[in-house]
Parts: structure tokens; sequence; C-alpha cells
């Protein structure tokens, strides 16, 4: 008996029961469609083993909106909870294993996969490129995210959840139940996939641009993808080892960030920072690139100010590393540090605030037309500057003992979240979806969604600027009526479950365009300015029959302007790398070994472990060339999509 | 695969000129990585609980054994990529294995290293200190384990299909890894074992 128990959850309530039961069935709907339909060798050639880079954006895309709506649930039911004083709706221990969920799920599970997404899907396009330089990594990349997030989110099903908060303090991640070790673990191997991104990028981006294109004519995408990959490489370590060292601490009982023995919480919480801080740029930055694509775009009009966007971008990465104790000003590091990094913090809105400008004045003297990217970008500028005077306000250290751990913390950073990287997305979503997929969304449907994002984000947060500064706490699950805060919850609550309307609406959007949405587009709906625009839709495996040639940022609008030839020469046969179940199998192991671990199960993690290195072994030994498409076969695609 | 033969072996495809870039990178993290359990290490070191000190464990004869049989392999490695880079295969072979040798015994001399802190009462649980000394010290030699079967692969490959820009490339790589491990040997032999000696 005493093995089954581990894995039993040690709170349970209701809603877990029904969100078990919501999983297994979706789980068997799954795979009996599968087999009726006899997909499953489809789904193996095409999908697990793909080593496209499209491929795997696309399944980025498909899990980060999966986990969209994971924490999009959790949300509404913190809203629930709090939008009446003295609610008894959910108890403490579920809210806070909420919170902690809702967090990591939205920030590594949501977030992280969405911009990767857009880097997979836009860099080696817009550079030209046939696919990134370490195809195989990729797809270990992807599937070993994939698993990460698995791994973290069967959590509430077998064995309970984390309820340490998203940045997991010790010693209140004790490590009572194993939720502590799911978030070691499972973020331990979804980072690792981050990192060998980041790689890959990096490598792809210097060495595979076409022909003319020098770093300072790489669109702004393609900058900000650089600039995110480095900061990835830089940042990401530091977390391994954070982990590595709080995972040993739970399961080998060592002393890290024990309160015995010369162990030190705070060690934990700047390992974490130093990784944590710069993350939160790694989102940005890449939805800075995007809300740059599109304003150009639907501006008609090149983006102002090229040189000062890419170096307030290198100003930004640089500055991100230098902030993390903004963090703790009021857990005793006295005045000098909290000056210090009261200064560091503020200097950031100077290169944030240059780029602002710089939209500004792209549209400025653009001729503007309204789609449903331009409208998320437009949206975008004033709630998130909002968002980045709140933050300025936290950054100054003494004023900050009024702000911590309240509400006023929670309204600043969804403020800049939400409309700077959730509308990012969405904005890109848009923008890219008839390229990935060969038909428009919406527009109708989408500026509705646009407009109720927006005013369900405004209902939200604003509340919580008020009751935070009145001392409504963070991370608490009730209130008493006496406080006086209800009314104002209540309002958060109804803000919140608009935008859970707008969400809805997304997917109703592309169940909508699906159906009805005209399949007659051309390969470049939006009249655009970069390279991915420049190839068919659906994007060929290969990308560009022929290497394009360009002469500025904005090779494809110097096609249509300047008369600038992009395609030169003959086809010539292309190289291309085969597809391969190795990522995906080996990253199963990974799975069991997490889980073995989570559970110290530790005759399953040897073997597994055993698993990954035969894994690495046969990798090492492998000989696998790739295959040449011919000549005849790219004629004969080519044709054909000239001719659909 | 286009082979450019006016480069060396190992950069003569594009291939490989984007796996060394792509490796350096990952160096990159991999100095991010020692950094911060270095980082860890200074913060934590005075931090010993009831356990020992540096300075009462810290022994320096294997300390100077295993930084002589480690520097002396990354010289060996280089002697074999130069050897590789001549052609002359049978040579780069035999400094291959004189380095995994070498680093072999360089493990062995760290495993009794460890056995005897166990014994002397600083285990991995036994102070904060001990944590990160053991885990620093381990992740190194973690390292260097994984290498010598990296290494052992390689040098089969070698064998079985001789000097080929995939296998000089995968030598040069390898060379590249076994360098940085000596060179993160010789920050853990001054900040960690001569400091803590001093
Ligand atoms: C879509 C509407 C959203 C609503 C209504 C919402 C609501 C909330 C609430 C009520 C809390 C907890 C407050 C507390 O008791 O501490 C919270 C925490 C948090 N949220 Fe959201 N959220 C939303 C979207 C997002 C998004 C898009 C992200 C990130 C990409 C995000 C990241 C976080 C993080 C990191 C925390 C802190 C968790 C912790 O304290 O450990 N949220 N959110
Ligand atoms: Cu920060």
């Amino acid at each position: 008996m005493e093995f089954f128990e581990r894995f039993a959850i040690p709170h349970p309530s209701f809603a877990i029961y029904a969100s078990m039961v919501a999983a297994g069935l979706t789980l068997i709907a799954i795979v009996a469609g599968l087999t009726y339909f006899k997909k499953w060798g489809y789904l193996w050639r095409e999908w697990i083993t793909t080593v496209d880079h499209k491929r795997i954006g696309i399944m980025y895309l498909i899990s980060a909106l999966m986990m969209l709506f994971r924490g999009g649930v959790d949300a509404i039911m913190m809203r629930a909870q709090l939008a009446v004083p003295d609610n008894t709706l959910l108890d403490s221990q579920h809210y806070n294993e909420i919170f902690t969920t809702h967090g990591v799920v939205m920030i590594l599970f949501m977030a992280m996969p969405f911009i990767i997404f857009f880097m997979n899907f836009v860099v080696p396009l817009q550079i030209g490129a046939r696919d990134v330089a370490f195809p195989r990594l990729n797809a270990l990349s992807f599937w070993l995210f994939f698993m990460g997030a698995m791994l973290f989110n069967i959590s509430f099903m077998v064995g309970g959840s984390p309820d340490a908060g998203w940045t997991s303090y010790f010693p209140l991640a004790d490590g009572e139940s194993v939720g502590s070790h799911y978030y070691m673990i499972a973020i331990q191997i979804a980072g690792i996939g981050t990192l060998m991104t980041g790689i890959n990028f990096i490598t792809t981006i210097l060495k595979m641009r076409a022909p003319g294109m020098t770093l300072m004519k790489m669109p702004m995408f393609t900058w900000a993808s650089l600039i995110t990959s480095v900061i990835i490489v830089f940042a990401f370590p530091v977390l391994t080892v954070a982990l590595a060292m709080g995972t040993m601490d739970l399961l080998f009982g060592t002393q890290f960030f024990t309160l015995e023995n010369g162990g030190m919480a705070m060690l934990w919480a700047n390992l974490f920072w130093v990784w944590g801080h710069p993350e939160v740029y790694i989102l940005i930055l890449p939805a800075f690139g995007i809300y740059s694509e599109i304003i150009s775009t639907s501006a008609r009009r090149n983006l102002y100010g090229y040189k000062s966007m890419v170096g307030s971008m290198v100003l930004i990465s640089l500055l991100s590393f230098v902030v993390w104790a903004h963090h703790f000003f009021t857990m005793g590091q006295g005045a000098f540090a909290n000056s210090i990094f009261s200064i560091t913090t503020m200097a950031i809105a100077v290169p944030t605030g240059v780029k602002i400008f710089n939209w500004l004045l792209t549209l400025w003297k653009g001729k503007i037309e309204f789609t449903t990217p331009m409208l998320y970008s437009i949206l975008f500028i004033p709630l998130f500057t909002l968002g980045g005077v709140t933050g300025v306000m936290l950054a100054m250290s003494a004023a900050d003992y009024q702000y911590h751990n309240t509400m006023f913390l929670v309204a600043h950073f969804h403020n800049v979240i939400i409309p700077g990287v959730v509308f990012a997305m969405l904005a890109g979503l848009t923008f890219y979806w008839p390229k990935m997929f060969g038909f428009m969304l919406n527009e109708k449907i989408g500026k509705w969604t646009a407009w109720l994002l927006s005013i369900g984000f405004l209902l939200a947060f604003m509340p919580m600027y008020v009751t935070g500064l009145d001392g409504q706490a963070r991370r608490m699950y009730t209130y008493s009526e006496s406080t006086g805060f209800g009314p104002l919850n209540m309002v958060s609550f109804v803000g919140a479950a608009i935008m859970a309307v707008g969400f809805v609406l997304i997917v109703y959007n592309i169940y909508y365009s699906v159906r009805y949405a005209s399949r007659d587009i051309s390969a470049d709906p939006w009249d655009a300015r970069t390279l991915e625009w420049a190839t068919h839709t659906p994007v060929p495996e290969y990308n560009f029959a022929i290497t394009p040639e360009v002469a500025s940022s904005e090779a494809l609008w110097d096609v249509k302007k300047k008369g600038h030839v992009l395609f030169k020469g003959d086809y010539e046969k292309i190289h291309m790398p085969n597809n391969s179940g190795v990522p995906f199998i080996m990253s199963c192991i990974f799975f069991a070994w997490g889980f073995s671990l989570v559970f110290s199960l530790w005759i399953p993690a040897i073997i597994t472990t055993i698993g990954i290195f035969i894994c690495m072994t046969l990798r090492s030994f492998e000989k696998d060339h790739g295959h040449y498409i011919s000549v005849k076969e790219i004629e004969d695609t080519e044709s054909e999509m000239r001719g659909a | 695969m286009k082979i450019d033969h006016s480069l060396p072996l190992e950069y003569s495809t594009e291939e490989n000129r984007l796996k060394i870039l792509g490796f350096w990178i990952f160096l990159g993290a991999e100095i991010m990585l020692f950094a911060t359990l270095f980082a860890s290490y200074f913060t934590l070191y005075d931090r010993t609980g009831s356990g020992p000190t540096g300075a009462e464990i810290f022994h320096i004869t294997p300390v100077l054994f295993e930084t002589i049989l480690l520097l002396t392999s990354s010289f060996t490695i280089g002697l074999g990529i130069h050897a590789m880079r001549l052609g002359r295969k049978k040579a780069m072979m035999g400094f291959f294995i004189v380095t995994l040798l070498l680093g072999l015994a360089f493990l062995g001399v760290e495993i009794f290293e460890f056995v005897t802190y166990v014994h002397e009462g600083a285990g991995i649980q036994t102070s904060a200190f001990t944590s990160i000394l053991l885990t620093t010290l381990g992740t190194h030699g973690a390292h260097v384990t994984l290498g010598l079967f990296w290494g052992l692969y390689i040098l089969i490959q070698v064998k079985r299909d001789g000097l080929t820009p995939e296998t000089g490339n995968k030598s040069f790589i390898f060379s590249l890894y076994w360098h940085f491990l000596d060179v993160v040997w010789i920050f853990i032999f001054s900040f960690i074992y001569l400091k803590g000696m001093m």
C-alpha cells in the first residue's frame, strides 16, 4: 500500500477529480480518433519524427495554445475565489497550488514555447535559409520541452502540485509533498531543451543568412531572436544549476538552501532571479520584434530608427542581467545594494522608451491599415507604457516597501506581460497564420477578440493597482469583508471573465476560418516586406527553391518597389536532413527519468539514465548524411505551386 | 557534401563549420554553468555548519597529481589534433589513447579523494560547504567521465572510418571540450584548493 500512497494526491478536491476525468476522456478520444482514422502512421512519419523547422514550430504553437488554456483556467479559478470576501470555493492549499502552476505554466510552458514557435517558423524563412543549423537538435529541443511540460502537468493528478509559487523560494519549497520535486525536475528537462534552442538559433542566424544579408540588414524579428538566444545561452545555465541544487536538496539531503548547517535560502532566490529577470526579456524582445514587423508592414513604411532599435535591444539584454536584486529590496540587503539595483532597473526604461518612440514615429507618417495584427500592436503601445510606468514605480526601492508582495505587483507584471507578450503572440499568430495554413483568420472576429481582451484586461488588472496600494497581499486566498476589497475584486473577476470570452473567441475564429475562409490567397496577403513572404504558401519543404540574394532589411519590399531580383540562377539539387525518431524516443526516456526521480524510484531512475546514455551513444555512431531533393522534384513542386 | 580542401579537415564542410561554431556557443553556456557553481561556492565556502572547513580536509598530494594528469592530457590531445591535421592517423590515435588514459587516471585519483573526504566526515550532506564543494568537483568529474566515453567512441570511429571530414570534425570538437575541462580545473585548483589551503 505504501508504494501506491505516494502517487495519491495529498489534497484532493472536486475540481481536481473533475479535471482528471476530463483529461482521461480527452486522452481516450485522441487515441480512439487516431486509431479510427488510421492516423498513427501519418502522425509518426510527418510530425513526431519531423526535423522540419516549420512543423516543429507548429508543434510548439499547439502546445503553447493548450497551455494557455490550462493556465487560463487556473487564472479564472483564482479570480473567482477572490471575487467576494471570505469565499470558500477554494481552500488555501488549493489556491497555493493554483497560483503556482498558473505562474509556471504561463511563463515557461505557454509564453516560452510561443516565442520559440515564432523563432522556429519565422527566422529561417526570414533569413532565406533552408532550415536551422541543427535540425535534429531542434527536434530534440521541442520534445524535451514537451515532455517537461507534460511531466509538470500531470502533477495535479499524480502525487500533488507544487505550492510554493513560481519562484519556489526555499524553505517554502521544502518537499513535504512531491510538488516541489515536479517543479525542479520538469523545468529542468524543458530548460535543457530551451538552452539548445538558444545555441541552435545563434548558430543559424550567424551562419546561414542569405547572401547580401549583413548583420545590419537583418529584419527586426531576426535581430530580436538573435539577442534573445544570446540571453538564453547566458541565463539558462544558471537556472540549470539552481534547479539541480534544489533537486539535490529535496532528494539527496544536501544543504544548499536549508536553514541549518550553513544552507542559505537567499542563494536560491538570487540564482532564481539571475535567471528569472533576463527570462522576462527573453519573452519581451521577440514580442518587440513581432510588433516591429507588423507595424512597419501595416503602416506601409520602413521601421523608423533601425539602428537605435538594434542598439536598444542590445542594451536591454545587457541591463537585464544586472537588475535581479530588485526582487529583494525588502529582504534586508542594505541601502547601498538597493540603490544600485534601483538605478539599473530604472535605466531599462530608457532603451525601452526609445523603442516606443520609434514605433510611434513609424506610425506618424505611415498610411495605417487597421488589420487585426495592427490593432493589437496599436493597443499594445499605451497599455504597455502604463505597465512600464508602474514598473518604474516599483523600481524605487524605498517605495517598494509599500508595494512589495501586494496586488500592485501582480497588476504591474500582468500589465507588461499581457499587452507586451500575449498581445504580440496573438498579433503574430494572426499575421503568420496564412503563411502556415494557407488561409486568413477572420478579421471581424479577430478585432472583436482584440477589443474584448483589452477591455477585459483593463477591468481585470486596474483594480488590483488600487487594492494593492491599499494593502491587499499577493498570494492570499481570501480576505475579510471589512477590508473593503470586495467590490474591486468583483470587477476584476468580471474582467477576467471577459478575457476568457476573448480567448474562447480565438478558438471559435480558428474553427470558423477553417470552415469558411477563402483558400485562394496569395503568398503575400499583407503586402509585407521581408523574405518569409517571398516563398510560396504553404511553404515547400526546402523553403526556397533558389537561395535569395538580398540588399536590405526589407528584401521583398525592394522587389516590389525597386525591381530587385531575389532569385537568380538555376535550380540545384538541395540537401535536406532525414527525419528521425531518436529525439522523440530520447525525450520519452527523459520523461520516465523525471517521473522516477520525482517519486524517488531509484531503480527506474538508474535504468532510464542508462537509456539516455545509450541514445547518446547510438547518436555518436550513427551515420546519417541526409538526402538530396533532385532538380526534377524541385521543378515539379515549383510548377505545381505556381499553378495552384 | 562539398569539401573545401583549402581548409583544415575539421573545417572543410559547411556542416563542420556550423558544428564548430555551435560547440563554441555551447562552451559559452558551460562557462555560465561553472561560473554559477563557483559563485555559489564562494557564497557558501565558509558556511560549514557543524562540518569541517576546507583547510581541514584538503590534501595537496592528490590534487597535484590530478592537476599534472589533466594538464598533460590537455597537451597530448593538442598533439593528437596536430597529428590529425598532418593526416597521420596512427599517431593521432596514439595521442588520443594517451589522453584518455590520463583522463582515466585523473578520475581514479578524484574518486580516491572523494572517498577520503567521506571518511573524514565531509559527505555531500554534511554542510552547505561540503555540498557545494562536492557538487562543483562532481560536475567537473562527471564532465570528464562523459568525455572519456565520448573520446572512446571517436577513437573507434577514427579506426573504422579513417580521417574523414566527419571524424576530423568530431575529434576537433572533442579536443575543444577537453581543453575546456582543463581550464575549469585550473580554476578549481586555484580558487578552491589553493585558496582553501592557505
Ligand atoms: C489571462 C488573464 C490572467 C489572469 C486573470 C491572471 C490572474 C492571476 C492571479 C489572480 C494571480 C495570483 C495572484 C496571487 O494570489 O498571488 C496571478 C499570478 C501570476 N500570473 Fe497571472 N493571470 C493571467 C494571465 C497571465 C499570463 C499571460 C502570465 C504570463 C505569461 C501570467 C503570469 C503570472 C505569474 C508569473 C504569477 C505569479 C504566480 C506566483 O505568485 O507564483 N498570468 N495571475
Ligand atoms: Cu526583475
